[in-house]
């Protein structure tokens, strides 16, 4: 029987493999990309505590997470090909429009 | 309200209501001539009822509230009606009256708008100064007093291109408002010591001896004030020299029978509080017989006619208010009624010759009277009654003065004003001399002036004359000392052989006089420096503050400001680095800060 | 509380018209600025009608807060929408409907985005109507804000950039903040307000706990009992909240540069009647709910209002901007509102208010008329003109009158509010007053007098060419305020009695019956 802690290190290795990735990738697919993987370390979380509490609330937590996510990648997607339209670029780094 | 109320009340709105009218139907009054004859209608009515409420003697008071308050009106308006008014209002109606059909000719030639503009400031002049004369309280005469002030302004300044006469205009409103500051503080503290400002209410009391409020002298040295800038008393009467900008018919209502006169009628009407104060009487009478002094000998050295008339009113409102000093304001009055007679004359025969001959200077004219001798007599007559020859009407009243003064004890002031009886009768000489018998000069051919204009003139000799027998017949009660004929008439025959012996027969050449008298003759003909100190003093205090305050306002109050700010836009300008615009590096923040939270959330539980 | 024989809701409508107006110039009025004007003139008229029929029916027996309408907004919270005027606030309204009525033919030729420009104007009219007629401190406070905000546009999109000589130690300050332009003066002046009430917030605040009723109404506030502690710092709040909104010294130099650089009908709108919303915060909402914290501090009230008259005259002397002289005048005329209200006394309360009107009809004027000389001159240097009489005779007389009433002269309505606060101040605490307040009419007497000599009298300078009077829409302002003056001068009872049936009351709350 592998523990909770198992699970939660996964989570968290996966967390910190998105967190990297937004942090460090250029591309804004890219970012978006380690977005999905933060938020499906969350997910694991949620679902790896439902099943250690037996709370199905964490599953539906899940549920809804995930369609969130689809819609939010599916806006930021729309975004980024709009920026890549406009600017023609999708490097982060370039898309400084609101510095100070 | 009967017909003694209701009649005074038709004389104060006639010209008002003509006012109105001009005011408000623009066309009438660019039709000029006709919006002069509308207001000499009105007049004319507003005169013919003056004279029945003073042949009736009238007496009546009616009033309305104006200004409310919790605890009855705060003040009133209304008409006050006794023999002081109604003899007011005949003369301020008789001289408008006369003044402005005089205007009709005298200015002629101005475009008609400008005119039209000209009956309608003179009908709102009459209406004021009508309502100044009925005034039943201080208020009410406070706001006549202003209006007046008002009407000068714009009269002075109807030539309002020339700048000299809007500068002169703008110094007249100045300098007598100067002294309304002093006569506003002191209606203000009447008011708030008695509660009222009516005269019948007040005069009640101080004849009960019930107006023992403090400081009731320094209160109507105040009120004194507001006549020592509109009567012209020394050291305000710089404005009314310079009010000669305005035209030649506007100075004679000024000088005669509106403005200067409101002074003197104020301190009259406020006799019976007045006599509350010796004090302040003696004041009066003192500056009163010193500005009667110090402007008869500026007139000796004017060489502008109408300056020197001029001069002359600044005089003989030093005689009134000297009389008005001495406790014998009723003297003073009559002087003012004689006065208004007289100066009127005189400044419309004066208009005539210089609407003859074009200019103010009285060494460029000469030998006028043979071209126009009509006004050369009735200027002579007007020379007379001033210079005070019996039986003209300026001798009855100028005795009665001198005769006051002297009953009071006043000594210095009294020998001020017989010096002046002789400086008087020399400088109308010599105006007279230098400008009818002269040398005639060469330039032009004057010629006498149309009837319209010289109608009024021959009206005003006739009631100078007439007024004259009319007290020399009737009047004479008062018991003046049995010398005080003779040294009058001796001061003024004086005058008048020193003039003639200088410009008529050359007898004594002006400028050894002058020579003789340098330092008086210096300060003269600079009057006194009065006006230059006037100048420095508004230039280098009021200016030059506001300059500061200005200044200060600018750039240290607001400058404190100014730092403020723009230290604030430098620290957000030190700060803007720190928005890079990078969404991931906003993300780096948001990751540290929760490393942050978690370390801490470790380490202090 | 007295129902009008009408069961329109009166104020409501006088208040909100303005507001559809706005609404309708934006939804309706698109490029077509005729029709605009015409909105603008029909809603501001009907509520100037409306606020006449108001004024004129007003029960002066019965006094008190009439024309009254009251709906629960947040009942939790004690916020309801509750509108009553009494005299004084009957008075304001009274002189917004005026003034609106002639700015909106002042700014008939605003060519740039007029549909924007009028809507922004009745929406801030509205915010205006609102102050005065509030009876709730919240909504209050939220009219207020309604007032003050679009004033940051109107004067940043529409105003004119003047010239100011950066000078003084501080001058790197005066470059950096560009003082001088329109955008610093619009910038200026709403983080001024802003500023200002953000006290007013707290002070409302502290009120509503003090009182402990859970409720915002004037009327249940005014019932409630407050420690003097709190009196006293809470009015100061409010007199500084307030106050700079009325031009208080030192807190006054937003006006001249907010003034200067606003255009014509917001120069008017904001002279002659926002400044007034500042005087009347302080006299109903700081002396009317706080008697006794009032009373304590009108040392402070009357000191600064002194300062205020002999300062601001002095500094309209110092200036070569016309708009600058006008500015500065409000700034010494408002001083005579608080000193009037700071004297304690009947005749000095009915002294300000009164001035309250007679300042905002004359200040109108004076920058409706200065308007139009800068439009057919192109010039607002004093300097510079001269002899412009002969071509605009109309200006010239009508600045002559503004001028008039503005050194108080009698038949003017500024004379009879000034005579009142000096009848008011001797017999104050503080008999002193008097004097500053006297020179300061002098004082007002040298500089207006000065002006409208160099402006119009003299010959006619060279430098301008084809001037003209004012035309057609431009005149209905002019006359309209131009009458007012007079009229209110010669029979000021149609004013002071009914705001003698506010003032007696409140003044027995503050000094005792």
């Amino acid at each position: 029987m592998i523990g909770l802690q198992a699970y939660l290190v996964l989570a968290a290795l996966v967390f910190a493999i998105g967190l990297f990735g937004v942090l460090t990738r250029r591309n804004a697919v890219g970012i978006l990309l380690g977005i999905e993987l933060m938020l499906n370390a969350v997910n694991i979380n949620l679902v790896a505590f439902a099943r250690f509490n037996g709370d199905l609330a964490g599953v539906v937590f899940t549920l809804f997470t995930i369609s969130i996510t689809v819609a939010e990648v599916a806006v930021g997607l729309a975004i980024v090909i709009a920026i890549f339209r406009v600017r023609r670029t999708v490097e982060a780094d370039r898309l400084n429009l609101l510095r100070g | 309200m009967t017909l003694p109320t209701r009649l005074p009340l038709l004389v104060l709105l006639l010209p008002f209501a003509a006012f109105v009218v001009l005011a408000v139907v623009a066309p009438l009054r660019r039709a000029g001539a006709r919006a002069g004859l509308l207001s000499i209608a009105a007049m004319s009515v507003a005169f013919m009822a003056a004279l029945v409420a003073w042949v009736e003697g009238f007496r009546g008071e009616a009033t309305w509230s104006w200004i409310p308050s919790d605890g009855g009106p705060i003040a009133t308006v209304g008409v006050l009606v006794d023999p002081l008014s109604n003899a007011m209002l005949v003369l301020v109606t008789l001289v408008s009256l006369l003044v402005q059909v005089y205007s009709l000719a005298y200015l002629g030639d101005e475009p008609p708008a400008s005119l039209g503009r000209y009956y309608t400031y003179q009908s709102l002049f009459a209406f004021s100064m009508l309502g100044l004369v009925l005034s039943p309280g201080f208020l009410q005469m406070f706001v006549f007093w202003e209006l007046v002030g008002l009407c000068s302004y714009l009269l002075i300044g109807y030539w309002y291109q020339r700048p000299a006469a809007a500068r002169a205009a703008v110094k007249a409103f100045w300098i007598t408002k100067l002294g309304d500051v002093g006569f506003v503080i002191g209606i203000v503290l009447l008011w708030s010591a008695t509660g009222t400002f009516d005269f019948g209410e007040l005069f009640a009391r101080a004849q009960e001896h019930a107006l023992a409020i403090d400081g009731l002298g320094t209160i109507m040295f105040l009120i004194y004030l507001g006549a020592v800038g509109k009567s012209a008393q020394f050291p305000l009467h710089v404005w009314l020299p310079d009010a000669m900008e305005g035209p030649t018919p506007v100075s004679a209502l000024i000088h005669a029978a509106t403005m200067v006169t409101a002074g003197v009628f104020m301190v009259t009407r406020a006799q019976p509080l007045f006599a509350l104060v010796p004090d302040v009487l003696i004041l009066i009478g003192w500056v009163g017989a010193f500005t009667a002094l110090l402007a008869a000998t500026m007139a000796c050295v004017e060489s502008d006619i109408k300056r020197v008339l001029a001069y002359s009113t600044v005089s003989q409102l030093g005689y009134m208010m000297a009389a008005a000093g001495a406790g014998a304001a009723d003297a003073g009055f009559l002087h003012l009624l004689t006065h208004g007679l007289f100066k009127a004359l005189l400044f419309l025969a004066a208009g005539a010759v210089i609407h003859a001959v074009g200019t103010n200077d009285i060494f460029r004219m000469g030998g006028l009277f043979r071209a126009m001798p009509q006004t050369g007599i009735v200027f002579i007559v007007g020379t007379l009654a001033l210079a005070g020859v019996p039986p003209l009407a300026g001798f009855f009243s100028k005795e009665a003065v001198l005769s006051g003064v002297w009953e009071a004890h006043l000594t210095v002031p009294f020998l001020m004003l017989a010096l002046t009886v002789l400086l008087t009768a020399f400088y109308m000489f010599r105006v007279v001399f230098i400008t009818f018998f002269g040398r005639a000069f060469e330039a032009g051919h004057p010629h006498e002036a149309p009837w319209l204009m010289r109608g009024p003139l021959w009206l005003l000799a006739a009631l100078t004359v007439a007024v004259g027998i009319r007290l020399a017949v009737g009047g004479g009660e008062h018991e003046a000392p049995g010398w005080l004929v003779p040294l009058s008439l001796a001061s003024a025959f004086v005058g008048f052989a020193l003039a003639w012996a200088m410009y008529q027969r050359g007898l004594v050449d002006p400028a050894t006089f002058s020579t003789a008298l340098a330092p008086f003759d210096f300060l003269a003909r600079r009057r006194y420096g009065i006006d230059a100190l006037y100048a420095g003093l508004y230039r280098a205090l009021v200016l030059g503050f506001a300059r500061l305050i200005g200044w200060i306002d600018r750039y240290l109050v607001d400058g404190v400001l100014n730092v403020l700010s723009a230290l604030t836009l430098r620290a957000g300008a030190g700060l803007r680095g720190i928005q890079s615009g990078r969404a991931q590096d906003y993300v780096y923040g948001v990751a540290f800060g929760v490393l942050l939270l978690f370390v801490w959330a470790q380490l202090w539980r | 509380m007295a129902v009008g024989p009408l069961t329109l809701p009166i104020l409501s409508v006088i208040t909100w018209l303005p507001f559809v107006g706005a609404l309708l110039i934006m939804f309706t009025a698109r490029h077509r600025p005729r029709a605009v004007r015409w909105i603008a003139v029909v809603t501001t008229g009907i509520s100037t009608l409306l606020s006449i029929y108001a004024y004129a029916t007003y029960n002066h027996e019965a006094a008190g807060f009439q024309f009254y309408e009251k709906v629960p907004l947040v009942p939790p919270l004690g916020i309801s929408y509750e509108l009553g005027v009494d005299g004084i606030s009957l008075l304001m309204v009274l002189l917004t409907s005026i003034i609106i009525s002639a700015g909106v033919f002042a700014s008939w030729t605003v060519a740039v985005r007029s549909q924007e420009f009028y809507a922004l104007l009745l929406a801030l009219v509205t915010g205006v109507y609102g102050v005065f007629a509030s009876l709730d401190l919240f909504v209050l406070f939220l009219f207020y804000e309604l007032a003050v905000l679009p004033m940051y546009l109107l004067i940043g999109i529409w105003g004119s950039t003047g010239d100011v000589r950066p000078r003084g130690i501080f001058a790197w300050a005066y470059r950096e903040t560009g003082v001088g332009t329109k955008e610093y003066a619009a910038m200026k002046l709403t983080l001024y307000l802003l500023f200002g009430s953000a006290f007013i917030l707290v002070g409302i605040f502290a009120l509503y706990v003090s009182a402990g009723a859970a409720s915002f109404s004037f009327l249940e506030l005014e019932a409630a009992v407050f420690p003097l502690g709190l009196q006293r710092w809470v009015f100061l709040a409010f007199y500084v909240g307030f106050g700079i909104l009325a031009g208080i010294w030192p807190l006054h130099t937003w006006s001249p540069d907010g003034h200067a650089s606003a255009p014509t009908a917001v120069s008017m709108l904001h002279a002659g009647v926002l400044m007034k919303l500042g005087a009347y915060g302080v006299v109903r909402v700081g002396m009317g709910l706080l008697p006794e914290g009032a009373a304590d501090l009108v040392w402070l009230v009357g000191g600064i209002a002194c300062i205020n008259i002999v300062y601001g005259a002095l500094s309209a002397m110092a200036q070569t901007d016309l708009k600058y002289v006008i500015a500065y005048s409000s700034v010494s005329h408002m001083g005579i509102v608080m000193l009037g209200a700071a004297t304690l006394t009947e005749a000095g309360l009915n002294g300000s208010v009164f001035q309250m009107f007679a300042h905002g009809v004359m200040t109108g004027l004076f920058f409706a008329l200065v308007g139009l000389v800068y439009e057919k001159a192109h010039s607002r240097e004093i300097g510079k003109m001269g002899g412009f009489g002969n071509a605009m005779p109309g200006i010239a007389t009508a600045f002559t009158i503004g001028s008039l009433s503005s050194l108080g002269l009698p038949a003017t309505a500024g004379f009879v509010a000034e005579l009142l606060t000096f009848l008011g101040t001797w017999r104050s605490g503080h008999r002193w007053w008097l004097f500053p307040a006297v020179a300061g009419t002098f004082l007002t007497a040298i500089y207006v007098l000065r002006v409208a000599k160099q402006i119009f009298w003299g010959p006619p300078s060279p430098q301008f060419q084809h001037l003209e009077d004012a035309r057609g829409p431009e005149w209905v302002a002019l006359v309209v305020l131009v009458l007012v003056l007079v009229l209110f001068g010669m029979a000021p009872g149609l004013a002071i009695a009914p705001v003698d049936t506010a003032t007696v009351p409140l003044l027995a709350r503050i000094v005792g019956p």
